[in-house]
């Protein structure tokens, strides 16, 4: 399974300028390959959450995890494959689907996985899916053959499961004045 | 209180202790340079490039564990203290670099001397700031001398454009704690590590300490003295390590590494118990790391969490303050005898001494190891001393035994060819009542000499020790040993120091013999300003032992014993 081989790093950091960009700038300077790395608001305003996936052949996650605890926006870093975690990928993917047969073995092969077809027309139809990394593989070995002509993925996003919450503490509040006040966190992009 | 960016930038450093500033003016930080004259119990030091301010201020850091400041514009300012921040880095020197910028509205447009300098120092410093809002000013200069100093110190940079600095709002200095979640350098060791510590400490027959810079940096000189007394075992130094423990005790083998005592490096090869104290396994250090003190159990405190298991994996890996964890240790340390252990060390250290370089007959040359070892001699042992890169570098470290903390600085990390004459003047202003003494060599010298007129127009005194070989000496070892000698680019024309420094109003002198060294230390003292002392030394002398790059630590190729053949 490819999952064995992963170590999945989640990151929270401040919303922030440049946090993004602190954070590959790590990757880079350290030489860490990243399989997938993704980044978006969480429930407060001014807290962001990064799912970064690495290769666990190719890199040590409790290195990564030491570097990225270094810098000074990011708040917290747990490997939370280290525990029982769900993890989810999603995909869109565009197939050609110009006859029958193929309209018909994309409907039959997206019964049999957590995906749907979100437009369709004589020429191509997207699919979409969200499911764990190995599941949406997968599914575009099978579409493959039927002919992919355009994909996209979000990368994947994981949470640990039960009552292991990784959050910050409730009294953390940003400490820079105006940011306070504008409330204008969307403004930032991390 | 309405003050301006600039005026609030003087209250914050006033706030946190900074004595004086070095630095070098330009249009987009000249906001900052006027507010000075509204602040004249803050010292600037105009130096003559800004990588002489950076370093500058490491100089000071490093030889009073406060932080250093280094100002300078927008653009070629900023770049020009890549340098110096890099240098910070490597050897976590607290330094605090304030940069002027463009204006807001201009950031972006590539205006004249704009330079994204977050962007080129964000993997060279330990965090930076781009000031958006004059009214966040106030929380960041705190930020960032707070994150500079404490946990595993660094350089921080500050950017602020010059509207910034011209834009008056509401000053009430920030108090209270400061509020940084995601900063929070470990302290103590758990007690599961403790025990952990203590039993191979136990068990060990054949321990030695690494001690690093850390000890120097966390204050932990007794600490470490108590610890290796009580459980009798030998220290061993890092190159920034030096003066963590003093190098004439009986339990101190010395430098160990590249060019450290062999003693030293047979040591660790053979030890059954590595504990390493606030250094990190440098590659300088360890040599090949697959043969690496093979048949030793490891401990490991360091600061910072990533320096664990990064290049050496250790069977107790404690991520803690060195001076606080080793204190935990001594509560429960039991006393220990290691005599067979010690006497096999000290034999390899009379080995060692019976090769030195200060046996042979000299020939009427002059030798830069004679030099340093009798500028020892003559300041009794007793100098701060500043060292570039290079030769003189180790051959300091060699024959120059320090005794105190913060008394040798040097750039270890990076290797910065041109610190010493910068970093010797920032340490002066830091210890005025110590004696600095810049021991450079012709090379690196003349990348930063420009600084010589720093040190008249500020009147610190420095003395400057040049050894002189017409080759950059190291570079030129490296080619006689792995390149067949083929000296390429390593010899070198060099102006006329003694000319060049009264060119400056120098006092200066050549030294030529062995038996003038005495005399040269007496005209260094004899002047109240900087002076400058050129040692004509052999040409091709070698800095031995040497563990060439990648080799085994124990494969050391050794100076022959006189009579022998070399090998």
């Amino acid at each position: 399974m490819i999952e064995n081989n992963k170590q999945t790093v989640v990151a929270l950091v401040e919303n922030k300028p440049g946090v993004l960009n602190r954070v590959a700038s790590l990757f880079r300077r350290r030489n860490f390959n990243v399989d997938s790395l993704t980044v978006g608001r969480t429930h407060k305003p001014y807290i962001s959450r990064m799912t970064i996936v690495v290769d666990a052949a190719r890199v040590d996650g409790r290195r990564i995890a030491a570097n990225l605890f270094k810098l000074v926006n990011v708040i917290d870093v747990k490997l939370v494959s280290e525990e029982p975690y769900v993890s989810r990928d999603l995909a869109l993917i565009k197939v050609r689907t110009d006859d029958a047969d193929s309209r018909n073995a994309v409907t039959l092969i997206c019964e049999r996985y957590p995906a749907r077809i979100v437009d369709i027309g004589t020429k191509v139809a997207i699919i979409e899916i969200t499911a764990q990394e190995d599941i949406v593989e997968a599914l575009i070995n099978e579409l493959e053959p039927i002919g992919i002509v355009e994909m996209v993925r979000t990368g994947v996003v994981a949470m640990g499961r039960g009552v292991r919450i990784l959050d910050v503490d409730a009294d953390y509040e940003p400490s820079i004045v105006s940011s306070q006040e504008n409330g204008n966190y969307q403004a930032y992009s991390v | 209180m309405l003050l301006t960016g600039a005026e609030i930038v003087m209250e914050c450093l006033i706030r946190e202790g900074v004595e004086v500033m070095f630095g070098y003016p330009g249009g987009a930080i000249l906001p900052v340079y006027d507010a000075m004259t509204k602040y004249p119990q803050l010292r600037h030091v105009l130096v003559r490039h800004e990588q002489g301010a950076a370093h500058m201020a490491d100089g000071y850091a490093r030889a009073t564990g406060k932080v250093g400041v280094a100002i300078a514009t927008s653009g070629p300012g900023a770049t020009n203290l890549v340098t110096g921040i890099g240098t910070a880095m490597l050897d976590s020197s607290p330094i605090v670099c304030i940069t002027g910028q463009v204006t807001r509205g201009a950031i972006g447009s590539d205006a004249f001397q704009e330079i994204d300098i977050t962007g080129i120092t964000l993997p060279i410093t330990k965090h930076n700031y781009l000031v958006n809002d004059t009214r966040e000013l106030a929380y960041i200069i705190r930020e960032a001398f707070h994150i500079a100093r404490t946990g595993r110190p660094g350089p921080v940079l500050v950017d602020i454009p010059k509207d910034v600095q011209n834009e008056k709002v509401e000053f009430e200095y920030p108090e209270g704690p400061i509020r940084l979640p995601g900063y929070r350098p470990p302290s103590a060791a758990d007690d599961d590590q403790l025990a952990a510590a203590l039993e191979l400490i136990k068990q060990a027959k054949k321990p030695i300490i690494l001690a690093g810079h850390g000890i120097l940096m966390s204050g932990a000189s007794n600490e470490l003295r108590e610890l290796s007394e009580r459980a009798q075992i030998p220290v061993t130094l890092t190159l920034l390590g030096k003066g963590a423990m003093p190098e004439n005790h009986p339990l101190c083998v010395g430098m160990m590494g590249m060019h450290g005592a062999a003693a030293c490096n047979y040591a660790i090869q053979e030890a059954d118990l590595l504990i390493a104290l606030g250094m990190r396994f440098d590659d300088r250090v360890t040599g090949n790391l697959k043969t690496y003190s093979p048949n030793s159990r490891k401990i490991h405190v360091d600061i910072d969490p990533s320096e664990i298991n990064k290049n050496v994996k250790v069977d107790v890996g404690i991520a803690g303050d060195v001076r606080t964890v080793m204190g935990q240790l001594l509560t429960k340390l039991p006393a220990k005898q290691h005599a067979e252990w010690i006497a096999r060390i000290r034999d390899w250290q009379e080995d060692g001494d019976e090769r030195d370089i200060l046996h042979y007959e000299s020939e009427g040359k002059l030798y830069g190891a004679q030099v340093i070892n009798d500028l020892w001699k003559y300041t009794g042992g007793d100098a701060v001393t500043v060292s570039d890169v290079g030769q003189h570098q180790m051959l300091e470290a060699q024959y120059y035994p320090h005794q105190r903390p913060a008394t040798m600085l040097t750039s270890g990390g990076l290797g910065t060819m041109g610190f010493g004459l910068p970093a010797a003047i920032g340490a002066k202003f830091g210890k005025p009542d110590e004696e600095v003494w810049a021991i450079v060599g012709d090379g690196g010298f003349q990348m930063t000499m420009a600084e010589l007129a720093t040190a008249m127009q500020e009147g610190v005194k420095v003395n400057i020790v040049i050894l002189n070989n017409a080759f950059l000496g190291m570079v030129r070892q490296w080619q006689e040993f792995f390149y067949e000698e083929r000296y390429q680019a390593t010899p070198m024309f060099n102006p006329d120091f003694i000319k060049l420094a009264e060119a400056y109003g120098i006092p200066a002198m050549r030294v030529t013999r062995r038996d003038q060294i005495e005399e040269s230390v007496r005209f260094a003292r004899s002047h109240e300003t900087t002076v400058l002392i050129e040692y004509v030394i052999e040409k091709e002398e070698i800095v031995y032992p040497m563990v060439p790059a990648g080799a085994d630590l124990h494969n050391m190729l050794r100076r022959p014993k006189p009579g022998e053949k070399q090998s």
